[in-house]
């Protein structure tokens, strides 16, 4: 395979977005990426892009993010209806039948419009499930209460991570919750969607993201220290969660095992994971063992721009990366209710 | 073209129609899968990814469908992707399948697109009104009408030309079992008497809304090279886009659309297509669209599109035949549309067209899809014999 | 910048989304209104509730009909729960606080979705069993279940109460699934610029940073770049019909509820861009390309689209093609 490179990352998220469109919000990161690449707008050979219509509440949300990229003269570009990780992964494979030399990747949503957990109803089976209008978080709970009988971990182990999740976001300007929280006082808190408590659950964010790709000497004549593309992988689960061993991840277990995760030490993992008890089971898939920084920019927990929060994740592994402070990461980005798709990315500095 | 050879090893699609309500959109799905697996003597363990596209959710309901439908298309345990470019979509969907095996990542995708109307409306999904959005007052018709008034003026075309497409895909869908209309009688007096909907454009030179699904199974060189049947090599394919507005925008004849033509001809090698090409699949939705897009797309100089369709030369026994299938006129599963497309144009280089089969000579065929404002274009060039090296 | 508009916005297919269902999920929907769970044996053995088209696994096909099919519980057993505090009416299967669980009914291996109706969190567990309580009313849908509830030892399922069939009422071959979800859409910076501009009887224009073009109600950018377009300027009323078409579908707009009319594209004086207007105040087929216009402002502004009711022809002489030739 091609050696492919995340050169540049810029983000933005807060709890509520009060003035600015979609469109708005990608201008200022789409920026910043671009610039921080090195790499001219006009030069950039490829752009794809991960956007959801209902979080917006209408069609072709991706139409008119288009105005935030400056497609003139005309570009090559595509749009999944997925999160931004799945639009870097499509542009990963752009790079590598040799067509172009660079991507830019970006991801928005604004999921303080509507509401997410209820929104998110609609990716369910519809004529089993979504008539029945079960919330993600309702999802999510049947899940992690599952994944606790099997284990017999408890609501003092999620409450761990949740209070992990908000120290590390102090120092995340990104972040939309933080804290320098303990246990007991999380688990004060009443449960809300049983065994969850709202600590639990990835608060609603708006945001954007953005990622510039490179491959080989151009990525490493623009980056002093290129976050290298090792392996991207992803699998998808059968949908219902009624036929699913929801106790694990067999999907994020497939991906890791072709990425090769487990063929080297892991510095860092950034996990997709919306709800506490996903981090220990996805942890668990990736066979992370206690020498990995899980989630130290606080995770989805901390901050949950839906669409970009998978994209964020590899973004952040790779800043880490490029800043001189880990050599190998896994990044992680997670679709559908109760994990039904995984995508693992494993990326290395080199010295 | 960059990156490892693709060959189209099995195509498959549904019996279009107004409304489809034997099956489940699983059903529907599946219908064109199996079809396309069979065509390729596969089966769904043999497949390694699956890429769906299909235009917008609210269409049918459900947010997300890959992941709804990941098990019904054999997609457990394996990679799968959903693409959305608007209109283009089918066609955007066919390439990134394509490229998950030029790139060598994998050697056997099965690739999905499908649309079922019949589940709410299509004027209703294209235009949910937005709170700040500027109204919309006249549809979708509205939006495509008056560029081709413009285009009309421009090209000092006769009014009649639109109502020969018309009447040219309807009759060559008459050959093709699984299209949506089926109109024997159809002439230029039947089109030129229908509805005027949105002047210049009357009901009959409008697209019907259909539910259609299209898949094609998609495969690297060593593994087209051991199946028994036609292969339809991949000889170029290309994507651009342009904003949907902008100053001195050229509506009519977008950029987008010319420098995406011109990247896959380079890349097939093709020089004048209208000689190179033995026939076009070609997304036309108005019937005038035919002309707007044989200038855009290069068949002839800009301004004489309307000649050529005038001639007969797109037609089914012309020199190059455009949308021998009946086209989008005759079927418009609006996510599949694009995929047919270029499902069709596989087809008549593998030799599969059936009684809509035209004659190959140089064994080169385009398949073409555009969406959202005239802004988004795919396409790619196929062929019955290998690429040269 | 001062506070942007925002609206409610409801999305919503009138009279919901009309699903087909196929001979498999048709089969199951007809076993709930008959009060029955049927599932079907898989090509490995295992049962799958409810029932699909296909192998969850292996996509194989499920056959409609055939000895593979099974007819499960009633009673189940509950896998896993949440409970829900907060039910949604009209959309949750109970308008009272419920669990909802993964429940494998007896003869399955796989569980299905539904709702608990057991009155508080206290009352339910991993491994209860549970049993349906059927709806006299029967439609053939999930819902035919009102919901599940607690089974006591020994305790036998109550049968669904007897329900007439329908005259010629035949397998179910649909639903119908209404989907309404509620927003509350920001207009964005730029786009309240515009809008505020409209109430005061202007047109807020927009330059784009690196040219001169002047963008009429821009969205914030200069498309061709992506640069914020910040600075403001005013574009005048009047412009020139590039290019239009007759309509005459009626129904189409509340605003303009005669048909036949004209939808134009509108070059303002001063703008580069073009945008959609409704031409009135000349014979629909007087409208021409190049026509001059001015924009009908109504009685009364307000910030929204609103204020600019239609164009009406100026009686300036048209503009020469040259003028407009560029903005098609």
């Amino acid at each position: 395979m091609r050696d492919v490179a995340v050169v540049s990352f810029a983000y933005q998220a807060v709890a509520k977005e009060p003035t600015r469109s979609e469109v708005e919000m990608i201008v200022p990161v789409v920026r910043e990426a671009v610039a921080a690449s090195g790499i001219d707008r006009t030069e950039i050979g490829f752009t794809c892009s991960g956007s959801l219509d209902y979080l917006q509440g209408g069609p072709f949300a991706f139409v008119s993010g288009l105005d935030a990229v400056g497609a003139w003269p005309p570009i090559r570009e595509s749009h999944v209806e997925m999160d931004a990780a799945w639009a870097l992964y499509e542009a990963w494979v752009a790079l590598q039948t040799g067509e172009v030399d660079s991507a830019l990747v970006y991801g928005f949503g604004k999921s303080s419009t509507g509401d997410l957990h209820e929104i998110m109803s609609l990716q369910t089976d519809p004529y089993y499930l979504a008539p029945l209008w079960p919330s993600m978080v309702d999802l999510a709970a049947l899940q992690a209460r599952a994944y606790l009988d099997a284990t017999g971990r408890d609501e003092k182990d999620l409450a761990e991570v949740a209070a992990r999740s908000q120290r590390n976001a102090l120092a995340n300007p990104a972040a939309v919750r933080r804290g320098d929280v303990d246990v007991d006082a999380l688990l004060a808190a009443p449960v809300t969607h049983d065994p969850l408590r709202d600590h639990d659950i990835a608060p609603i964010t708006d945001g954007a993201a953005a990622v510039v790709l490179a491959a080989g000497d151009l990525a490493r004549s623009v980056c002093a220290r290129p976050a290298w593309i090792r392996a991207i992988e992803h699998r998808i689960e059968p949908h219902s969660p009624g036929v699913r061993d929801l106790t694990r991840s067999e999907s994020t277990r497939l991906a890791a095992q072709a990425a090769g995760v487990g063929d080297g030490p892991v510095d860092v993992a950034e996990l997709h994971a919306q709800f506490s008890h996903e981090e220990l089971l996805l942890a668990e898939a990736l066979g992370l063992g206690g020498a990995t920084a899980v989630n130290p920019s606080g995770g989805p927990l901390a901050a949950n721009p839906v669409m970009s929060t998978g994209l964020v994740r590899i973004g952040e592994v790779a800043r880490r990366i490029t800043a001189g402070e880990a050599t190998r990461g896994v990044a992680h980005a997670s679709s559908g209710p109760c994990l039904q798709q995984n995508l693992v990315c494993v990326l290395e500095g080199q010295d | 073209m960059a990156g490892k050879l693709v060959g189209v090893v099995g195509v498959g699609q549904t019996k279009h129609r107004a409304a489809n309500k034997e099956v489940s959109i699983a059903g529907l799905v599946r219908t064109a899968a199996k079809e396309a697996l069979d065509d390729a003597g596969m089966t769904w363990a043999d497949i390694d990814a699956v890429v769906i596209g299909k235009a917008p959710d609210m269409f049918e309901g459900v947010a997300m469908p890959e992941l709804y439908l990941a098990d019904a298309l054999g997609a457990a345990g394996k990679p799968m992707m959903r693409v959305h470019t608007a209109g283009s979509v089918g066609g955007s969907t066919s390439i990134v399948a394509a490229k998950l095996v030029a790139a060598g990542v994998h050697e056997r995708v099965l690739t999905v697109a499908f649309e079922k109307q019949s589940e709410s409306n299509a004027t209703w999904g294209l235009s949910v009104p937005m709170p700040f959005a500027p109204p919309l007052v006249a549809g979708a018709g509205g939006y495509f009408a008056p560029l081709i008034r413009a285009y009309i003026a421009r090209a000092k075309a006769p009014r009649h030309v639109g109502h020969l497409v018309a009447v040219k895909d309807r009759l060559a869908a008459l050959r093709n079992p699984k299209a949506h209309l089926h109109m024997p009688d159809i002439d230029l007096k039947t089109v030129e008497e229908s509805l005027l909907l949105w002047d210049p454009l009357r009901y009959l030179d409008t697209c019907p809304s259909s539910d259609g699904a299209m898949a094609m199974v998609l495969a690297s060189e060593r593994v087209a090279d051991e199946l028994p049947g036609p292969v339809a090599w991949v000889h170029g394919m290309a994507m651009r886009s342009e904003p949907t507005m902008f100053a001195r925008r050229d509506q009519v004849n977008p950029q987008a659309g010319r420098d995406c033509a011109k990247d896959v001809y380079a890349q097939a090698g093709i020089r004048d297509p209208r000689a190179d090409l033995d026939c076009a699949e070609v997304y036309v939705p108005f019937s005038w669209y035919e002309p707007m897009w044989l200038e855009n797309l290069g068949f002839c100089a800009e301004g004489d599109g309307w000649k050529l369709t005038e001639s007969g030369a797109t037609a089914p026994d012309g020199d190059i035949p455009w949308n021998p299938s009946g086209g989008v006129l005759s079927s418009n599963p609006i996510g599949a549309s694009g995929m047919v497309r270029f499902g069709e144009a596989a087809q008549q280089v593998r030799e599969r067209a059936g009684d809509y089969q035209v004659p190959l000579r140089t064994g080169k065929a385009l398949g073409h899809a555009y969406g959202g404002g005239s802004q988004f274009f795919s396409m790619w060039v196929v062929g019955r014999d290998k690429p040269a090296a | 910048m001062a506070e942007t508009f925002t609206a409610h916005h409801v999305l919503e297919y009138p009279g919901g989304y009309t699903r087909s269902v196929g001979p498999v999920i048709g089969r199951f929907l007809t076993a709930l209104r008959d009060g029955r769970i049927e599932g079907v044996r898989l090509a490995d053995g295992r049962v799958l509730v409810p029932p699909t088209e296909y192998d969850p696994v292996t996509s194989q096909d499920v056959a409609p009909e055939g000895d593979h099919w099974v007819t499960l519980g009633p009673a189940g057993r509950v896998e896993t729960w949440t409970w829900v505090r907060e039910p949604r009416p009209g959309k949750h299967p109970l308008d009272r606080p419920f669990a909802f669980a993964l429940i494998r009914p007896d003869g399955a291996d796989t569980a299905m979705l539904h709702a608990v109706d057991c009155g508080s969190p206290d009352a339910i567990t991993v491994g209860m069993r549970v049993a349906p309580r059927w709806r006299a009313e029967r439609r053939g849908h999930v819902t035919d279940i009102e919901a599940w509830v607690p089974l006591a030892d020994g305790e036998e399922p109550q049968p669904a109460p007897l329900r007439v069939p329908a005259e010629d009422e035949g397998p179910v071959t649909g639903i119908v699934s209404p989907v309404r979800l509620e927003y509350d859409v920001t207009a964005g910076e730029a786009t309240t610029r515009y809008l505020r501009g409209l109430a005061e009887g202007r047109i807020v224009g927009a330059r784009a940073p690196s040219s001169d073009d002047v963008y009429a109600a821009s969205r914030g950018t200069d498309p061709r770049t992506g640069e914020p377009t910040t600075v403001e300027v005013e574009v005048r009323d009047t412009g020139v019909v590039t290019t239009f078409c007759v309509v005459n579908i009626p129904g189409l707009s509340e605003l303009a509820p005669e048909i036949p009319y004209v939808s134009a594209q509108i070059l303002l004086d001063g703008a580069d861009n073009t945008f959609f207007g409704l031409i009135r105040g000349i014979p629909v087929d007087e409208v021409r390309m190049g026509l001059r216009v001015r924009a009908k402002w109504a009685d009364e502004l307000k910030p929204d689209h609103t204020s600019i009711e239609w164009w009406e022809p100026t009686g300036e002489p048209d503009a020469p093609y040259e003028h407009y030739k560029d903005y098609l």
